[in-house]
């Protein structure tokens, strides 16, 4: 019901405007939140709970985020940033992502000798490895439902897991091959 | 601390933003050796109690950066190596951004966009599978991260409640002796 569902939904998510506190406290709400990787709970906080942006939108703006260099939701935050409140959104966006974080594994950092070794600490570690790991794949999977992918969209899509997630193949070479094939196929089935 | 350090630090981080398409897991290999083998800044045991450090932290994977930067030089390494492996990205992403935004109407960059979805869709499932496999050592881990990846489907709910019940559940099962690796 939050995804695609009509156009007027679509045009209620488009014309919204998101003020610099709530990209902030969004922002260091994802970097708190983001065990195990940033993209799962920057889908949460700016689909589910706060309706920045349709799933769509923020699965192209993944995907540009993807093809550029460094961590796709970074990039990812700071189009949002720009795309809301320009060049003070990216900085406040990325402050926000980037100060829990900080804070916290630093802090790690200066206990972790004396923790390592319990039992304990070291299962519950791997507890929520496992969770993560769950919640990104889980991520993936809605994403693809809601947004309704095309046959050959399914396809590209399946041939991506395969290559980087089965085969272990490199990443560039992949996604110089897919990206164009992708577009090729976008292509095709719009003058179908 | 040790000031000498920051420019070095910035000028491994900087240039390795720049070519960081993936991610900072996609050039892990590269910073290792940058850090181990070139600039000798540590031994593989520190760089991989730091590695593991930095991915029980929440937030983006170059937390790790930041991590080596704090290591090397304190507080102000922290703030360099941040900066540096931040800085060329997300340049280029501000600029990627207001070039689509620009000439959102032209069909290429339709067609870009559109083509560019389900390749990024396959290459997060493609992540948390290669999570599972480094995670996933035994049929109790197995079972939460499907659980947790079944909540996350068919449920709107904040996904933290999946992750924390999962994490205890682990506990749980060292408790009652069903792991394999204690």
């Amino acid at each position: 019901m939050n995804t695609s569902g009509g156009q007027q939904k679509l045009e209620e998510v488009l014309s919204r405007t998101v003020s610099k506190r709530e990209l902030f406290f969004g922002f260091l709400k994802i970097g708190l939140l983001g065990f195990g990787g940033v993209a799962p709970w920057a889908r949460h906080v700016i689909i589910e709970e706060r309706r920045w942006l349709t799933e769509k939108e923020f699965a192209e703006i993944l995907g540009i985020g993807q093809i550029l260099p460094g961590p796709n939701t970074m990039n990812a935050a700071v189009m949002i940033g720009d795309r809301f409140q320009g060049v003070s959104g990216v900085l406040l966006c990325l402050l926000g992502q980037m100060a829990m974080p900080l804070v916290i594994v630093t802090s790690l950092a200066v206990v972790y000798e004396r923790f390592a070794a319990v039992a304990e600490v070291k299962a519950a570690v791997t507890g929520a490895a496992a969770g993560a790991a769950g919640l990104v794949m889980g991520t993936a999977l809605k994403m693809a439902r809601n947004i309704k992918l095309t046959p050959l969209a399914l396809l590209v899509g399946s041939i991506a897991f395969v290559a980087i997630g089965v085969l272990a193949w490199p990443l560039v070479a992949v996604v110089s091959v897919l990206v164009p094939l992708s577009v090729a196929a976008a292509a095709l089935e719009r003058r179908a | 601390m040790n000031v000498g350090l920051l420019l070095p630090i910035a000028r491994v981080f900087a240039i390795l933003s720049l070519v960081s398409i993936g991610g900072v897991n996609a050039v892990l290999p590269e910073i290792r050796r940058q850090v181990v083998d070139v600039q000798g800044w540590m031994n593989d045991a520190t760089f991989a109690n730091l590695f593991a450090i930095s991915h029980v932290a929440p937030g983006p994977n170059i937390i790790m950066v930041s991590l080596i930067g704090f290591q090397l030089a304190g507080l102000a390494g922290l703030l360099i190596a941040t900066l540096a492996i931040m800085l060329p990205s997300c340049w280029l992403a501000f600029i990627a951004g207001r070039v689509v935004t620009r000439w959102s109407d032209q069909r290429w960059i339709r067609l870009l966009k559109e083509g560019l979805v389900p390749v990024a869709l396959g290459l997060i499932l493609a992540s948390g599978i290669s999570m599972m496999r480094t995670a996933d050592q035994d049929p109790p881990a197995i079972a939460i991260s499907l659980a947790t990846a079944a909540v996350v489907v068919f449920s709107r709910r904040n996904p933290l409640w999946a992750l924390a019940a999962g994490t205890c559940a682990y506990v749980v099962a060292l408790r009652f002796g069903l792991l394999y690796h204690p």
